[in-house]
């Protein structure tokens, strides 16, 4: 192990693997995990390919492959829960995404959710042993997070019992869905529905899209890969045109609305229960924006103790570059970041299992709540995470650039998150509208209940933007408490800003779309500051829970987190006088001490992450720390190193130095 | 607007209609376009040259780059050196000009995808730091690609901070040879473009050692492959440091040297020698083998980052009118998504930097201009100016139009993950930036240690005459103090006068604070380096309020010089408010912590911002047609000047190698190849008359 690793691992004041145990929810859970990596890793056909050394088409291949052994290797090794399942794919596939991951994440759950029982006996023996491999196609060329206005139409046929599919332009072509391009062989198609001359809007359809045992596209399909992409190269995004193409009356998924053969529209009882898939995908997003950013963090800190650079004193060898401030102003607030979206995305997946619960039992009344929250903070936590990667990308200097590094992979891979399952400023709005509804509600004397409680006391607070002493300077930098209320603050105060602001726009103009487009910047704005506040306010539950010994490393890292928000967004702090000039410079003073705070136990606390260094898939991230070795190792297993001189040489150099 | 015929677009039947969303947009101008584009040219016969090479350079396929998106990154290297070789045989046809300006505008045209860029990098050093006679010896050999160079500075261990290089350089009397020499694995050069391979010789900046002293980093030109069999020679390692985020033309790679002898002529010497027996000699001062680098920088943000942010303005803005969702009215159809606050949020930012720093750039050369050559004939003492301008520029442009480039493609929505939109390589591109040519921290920490010594300078001396003696770029600091803004309303802050004190007073304030915070370390008993490392926080605030400062200062003077283009003016100066106050808002905390702004102004700030937007949206689409690049260069689906963006989204994917049947695409390849064959290129009537028939 390269000496400063050990040394920074032998000065930590506290056991990573007790941070590791809370992540994961407990010690048995640690276990278990552990037990499944090393199966996988134990296992003589798992093989690990590079896959920065391989064409797109390569790549995948890999991918299929993987996919296609990692149905049977779950079922040999007995692995059904969902969390083992995660586990058990986030190392078998080693950063591959997976070409016929929306069989099991869309089209099944799809069919499961609103398909009638003859339906699911049809199609869901087959798409879960792969013979049926399913896709999702609702995205459009011209159309994305706005649904109504998609384009796709399923006309009922009476005289046929069929519905005929068409795609009428250019924009209503699908494209994105992913393994629609080459691996799928179905698809669920959303479509608007017309029947009886009448558009009934949004409804489901099984689409077979290719011939079964030759694999070719169907007559009337159009079908392939859209191209190559940012990250996601193994993935077969496609398109798909549908001309005239019919499918039976039977492939429209019916549990809830139907078409009767004669063409009659049923109406469904309730179409809330959709929400439900979504709100599991946000917020399962909101974990995988914790995992990456936790990735990115290992393999910065872990580099920066390795790389040494400059001087801090004359005269002395070089330093580790973690130890100048600069470095540590960069990456131990996204450290602090990385724990408080951990603790947030554990949240979220009880919250969604403990709703999902009540929902079971036929209650929704905290299902808008939970729909306003996981938009939030999906688009919260998504562009926190994406500024942080590439923050922790840019701290590794040049050879961060290099896909060595390994982040450049994590940012491509997790930055569609950004716009996928809702593009982030639409998600940021919706959770906006939620919140003025709630500040309608309290305006009409109604109190509101959950995260959004703090509203109940706007009105007796009356808050003036431009009054000044309005708050109560209470903050206390070393309670999380108060801080928790200082978030609270500014949250209140954003969002009473733009109902006004969205209020008085609407007293000027005709309609309601306008007003509120004219107020969406500030409804933004308000919408982070809720999301900001709720983070902080998880991650200060989470330390009431703790065991003594990790409470103050946790603490710090809440302080950092906490405050390095103050700091930056100080503006809205001083304006609210929710807290003071001198009080900022308290807390920049005690943000450089809390770095100086937390240097020691920097490579411990990414260590808890507990990643493998198959899955860091970095040479700067090692767990060893043999960072340069490895480095000179991995550039001369590329390709173009093959032969010594190479073959451009003859084609293109040699003729223009003899000939010019 | 005849003049932009050729702009619609690659010969598609359905590009010879602009899309009538994108047509209304250059309806009722409040400004010439055509003039703004004469302007940013640097005047219209500029335009009238640069477009005439362009057409040149747009009807030959040769030049497409379409094809990029479809190869592996060795395919895209060989596209990159035939591009080069084409393009010179071109060059030399029409006569143009080594250092010309058609060649600049025919890189422009092709977006530099080019090999040889570092080539030509290290041989504008051989330019800076050779004597006369080895700029005669070694530049036509450089020019006619007789040898191709590789500029090795950066080692796997060892980036910005130049003094931590470990190659070593030492001299030996007895054969008047240096041997050159990497001792670990962290020396390995690393990185350094068109080396991997290309290259036959390297200029390595190596540790000079002579007769037992260390005299710091020097230039060695170092032959690395054998000019006949282009083999390594005896004691070289090279090759490619393995896949990137982007950049395959550039044909990064290593170099580790063992040993490896070169005469005691191939050490650069225009600013310091060693004679036969060993003496070193120095002419300028330890920082003037820096001055290559001063070139570099401003060269790569003149003619590669800031042109990479502008494209990606383009495109973004253009599928902004294309693109439509949800509705503003019940009654009314789907909006273009440019009518929404919140996207006109996220790209007129891009777009106002796109404008600060031309002019911040145009400042820059200008400065250059005048130094450069005084600096040249060893008068040094504009250097540290100059440094300083091009380190803070250098910083806060790549930072920003990396950033700006970013925010766009996340603004096209999930097409911007496409790189058929062109946008994700213009943001690898430019995220390198950041780091290639100095990392950024270190880079506004040097800046300010200059700010701190002229703030110190300028409290030391107080007078009338204290302020001539400060460099331009600070003079500021001495300006008479200013507690608070005398704004009143929203309008007051569309006064480029009021914030342009605004942001020199905050530089000066978070100097100040930087300057105090050391003192107060250093009172406490801190050594100077441990205060300096203790407030690197703050120092690094500090530089970025300088940096932008005088970007806005910059432009505010560059518009009272458009008094005569009052349209062109009052366009622009949206923009100029727009970049001052967007960066007074997201610092709002600042300018609000020593009572500056007070909580009301602040408001007025935001209010004036966004009144702005609705304005700038009127002009948007003309603003960035007024960059005037071709369809060929912007090389996007989304942003082509007809705005037929999916009917080109799609039948573009359909190229994917990954569409074409197993056959058809064997076939394709074999054309590909064919196509590349070099004899092509020595026979042009043959090859002309190939395209002809095709």
């Amino acid at each position: 192990m390269n000496p400063d690793l050990r040394r920074e691992r032998a000065a930590a004041t506290f056991d990573p693997e007790l941070i590791t145990h809370l992540l994961d929810g407990c010690p048995e859970k640690t276990r278990r995990r552990r037990e499944i990596e090393n199966m996988i890793l134990n296992d003589p056909d798992f093989q690990h390919e590079d896959y920065n050394f391989l064409t797109r088409s390569e790549r995948y291949e890999v991918a299929v492959r993987k996919s296609a052994s990692m149905v049977k290797k779950m079922r040999e090794f007995g692995i059904a829960d969902p969390d083992e399942i995660m586990w058990f794919k986030k190392l078998h596939l080693v950063n591959f995404v997976e070409p016929v991951g929306l069989n099991y994440s869309m089209f099944i759950p799809t069919l499961v959710n609103q398909g009638t029982t003859a339906q699911q006996e049809k199609w869901l023996h087959p798409s879960k042993g792969l013979q049926i491999i399913g896709t999702y196609a609702q995205t459009e060329m011209g159309h994305g997070t706005h649904l109504r206005g998609l384009e796709t139409t399923a006309t009922y046929d009476p005289r046929t019992q069929e519905f005929i599919m068409n795609s009428p332009t250019v924009t209503s072509i699908k494209w994105w869905p992913g393994g629609l391009g080459k691996t799928s062989n179905h698809a669920v198609v959303l479509a608007q529905l017309i029947t009886q001359g009448k558009c009934y809007g949004l409804h489901a359809f099984i689409v077979p899209i290719r011939e079964m045992g030759t694999h070719k596209p169907l007559p009337g399909i159009t079908v392939g890969d859209i191209g190559p992409k940012f990250g996601y190269e193994e993935m077969d995004n496609g398109y798909l045109k549908m001309d005239n193409y019919r499918i039976p009356r039977e492939n429209m998924l019916m549990k809830y609305a139907q078409v009767n053969p004669d063409g009659t529209y049923v109406k469904p009882v309730s179409n809330k229960l959709t929400y439900g898939t979504m709100v599991f995908v946000r917020s399962y997003l909101v974990g995988e924006a914790a995992r990456s950013l936790s990735k990115a963090c290992t393999i910065a800190i872990r580099y920066s103790a390795v790389r040494r650079q400059s001087e801090i004193k004359p005269g002395e060898p070089e330093p580790q570059v973690l130890d100048f401030q600069t470095q540590q102003y960069k990456l131990f607030p996204v450290l602090a970041t990385a724990y408080a979206f951990q603790f947030v995305g554990s949240y979220m997946k009880e919250t969604y299992y403990r709703i999902n619960d009540s929902i079971g039992q036929g209650d929704l009344s905290e299902l808008p709540e939970l729909h306003a929250l996981t938009a939030g903070l999906k688009a919260f936590t998504t562009w926190t995470a994406n500024t942080g990667i590439e923050e922790c990308r840019l701290a590794c200097g040049g050879h961060g650039y290099s896909h060595c590094s390994g982040i450049p992979n994590i940012y491509v891979t997790f930055t569609p998150a950004c716009t996928f399952e809702g593009e982030n400023t639409v998600m940021m709005l919706q959770t906006a509208r939620f919140l003025m509804k709630s500040y309608d509600q309290v305006q009409s004397g109604k109190l509101v209940c959950g995260l959004v409680s703090y509203l109940n006391d706007l009105p007796s607070q009356r808050i003036q933007p431009q009054q000044v002493a309005v708050w109560p300077t209470v903050m206390d930098i070393n309670s999380p408490d108060s801080l928790t209320e200082i978030y609270k603050l500014r949250a209140a105060r954003l969002i009473d800003i733009a109902a006004k602001n969205l209020q008085a726009e609407v007293s000027h103009r005709q309609s309601r779309e306008e007003a509120w487009n004219l107020t969406s910047v500030d409804l933004v704005r308000a919408s982070e500051a809720h999301c900001h506040y709720v983070v902080v306010k998880l991650f200060a539950d989470k330390l009431k829970i703790q065991e003594k010994s990790l409470q103050a490393v946790l603490r710090n890292l809440f302080f950092l987190y906490s405050l390095y928000g103050i700091s930056q967004k100080a503006g809205d702090f001083l304006q609210g006088n929710i807290v003071t000039g001198s009080q900022i410079t308290q807390v920049n003073q005690r943000l450089l001490e809390l770095l100086t705070v937390i240097r020691p136990n920097a490579v411990a606390l990414v260590d808890a992450f507990d990643f493998k260094d198959e899955t860091l898939g970095s040479v700067l991230g090692r767990y060893d720390g043999n960072v340069y070795e490895n480095l000179f190792e991995w550039a001369k297993k590329s390709p173009l190193n093959k032969t010594e001189v190479h073959e451009s040489y003859y084609k293109h150099l040699k003729p223009l130095q003899s000939k010019l | 607007m005849g003049g932009r015929a050729h702009r619609v677009s690659l010969g598609d039947a359905w590009s010879r209609r602009v899309h009538p969303d994108l047509e209304t947009e250059r309806h009722g101008q409040g400004f010439d376009v055509e003039r703004l584009t004469h302007l940013l040219d640097g005047g219209a016969q500029n335009t009238v040259l640069r477009r005439g090479v362009e057409s040149l350079v747009q009807g030959d396929p040769d030049f497409s780059l379409i094809h990029n998106y479809f190869m592996t990154p060795n395919e895209r290297y060989e596209a990159a050196i035939r591009r080069r070789v084409l393009l010179h045989r071109k060059g030399q046809r029409l006569g143009w000009l080594e250092d010309g300006l058609q060649f600049h505008y025919a890189y422009r045209a092709i977006s530099g995808d080019v090999t040889f860029g570092v080539h030509g990098i290290a041989t504008k050093a051989i330019q800076s730091l050779g004597s006369e006679e080895q700029i005669a010896k070694w530049v036509p050999l450089c020019k006619t690609y007789q040898i191709i160079l590789t500029y090795a500075q950066t080692e796997m261990g060892h980036g910005t901070y130049l003094q931590g290089l470990e190659t070593e350089a030492t001299y030996d009397t007895a054969t008047q040879e240096f041997v050159v020499h990497s001792p670990s694995m962290s020396a390995i050069k690393w990185w350094p473009g068109d080396l991997g391979r290309s290259a036959t010789h390297a200029l390595v900046m190596a540790q000079l050692v002579c007769s037992g002293t260390r005299q710091g980093i020097h230039a060695f030109l170092v032959p690395i492959r054998c000019l006949k069999e282009h083999s390594l020679l005896p004691g070289v390692t090279a090759g490619s440091i393995g896949p990137t985020m982007d950049l395959d033309h550039a044909d990064n790679g290593f170099l580790r040297l063992d040993r490896v002898r070169v005469p005691r002529e191939n050490m650069l010497n225009r600013f310091a020698q060693v004679l036969p027996d060993g003496t070193y000699i120095r002419f300028g001062t330890a920082q003037s083998n820096y001055l290559s680098m001063v070139v570099s920088r401003v060269d790569v943000l003149v003619n590669g980052v800031l042109p990479t942010l502008q494209k990606a303005c383009v495109i973004a803005m253009r599928y902004s009118v294309i693109r439509r969702q949800s509705r503003l009215r019940p009654s009314d159809p789907e909006a273009k998504i440019l009518n929404y606050q919140t996207q006109q949020q996220k790209l007129f930012f891009p777009l106002a930097m796109s404008y600060a720093f031309h002019f911040q750039l145009a400042s820059l050369q200008e400065f250059f201009r005048h130094s450069y050559n005084t600096i040249l004939n060893k008068d040094v003492s504009l250097l540290p100016e100059l440094h300083a301008l091009t380190t803070g520029a250098k910083a806060m442009i790549t930072d920003f139009c990396t950033h700006g480039a970013e925010l766009c493609r996340r603004a096209c929505g999930g097409h911007g993950y496409s790189k058929l939109s062109g946008l994700p390589s213009l943001v690898t591109q430019l995220v390198a930036s950041c780091t290639y040519e100095g990392e950024n921290t270190v880079l506004y920490l040097q800046l300010a240690r200059f700010l701190v010594k002229n703030y110190q300078r300028a409290q030391q001396a107080v007078g009338p005459t204290s302020q001539k003696s400060l460099p331009q770029s600070v003079a500021y600091l001495t300006l008479p103090h200013l507690a608070k803004c005398p704004a009143q309303g929203a309008a007051d802050f569309l006064c480029p006068e009021l914030y342009t004190v605004a942001w020199a007073h905050m530089a000066t304030r978070l100097i100040q604070d930087a300057v105090h915070h050391l003192q107060t370390l250093v009172q406490s008993g801190a050594e100077q380096h441990e205060a300096w490392d203790q407030t690197g926080a703050i120092l690094l605030q500090a530089a970025k309020a300088h940096c932008y400062y005088l970007t806005v200062k910059n432009f505010k003077e560059a518009l009272e010089k458009l008094d005569s283009e009052p349209a062109i003016q009052q366009v622009l100066k949206r923009l100029c408010d727009l970049f001052a106050l967007h960066g007074i808002l997201t610092n709002s905390g600042d300018f609000l912590y020593d009572g500056f702004l007070s909580g009301p102004q602040v408001n007025m700030v935001r209010t004036a911002y966004l009144d702005l937007l609705p304005l700038i949206r009127k002009d948007a689409i003309l603003l960035t047609d007024a960059f005037d690049f071709t369809d060929l260069c912007l090389n996007s689906a989304l942003g082509c000047y007809d705005g037929n963006v999916y009917e080109r989204l799609f039948q573009w994917a359909q190229m994917s190698p990954s569409n074409i049947s197993q056959a058809a695409a064997v076939q394709n390849r074999a054309l590909w190849r064919e196509k590349n064959k070099w004899e092509d290129l020595h026979t042009p009537a043959v090859s002309y008359r190939k395209r002809a028939l095709c």
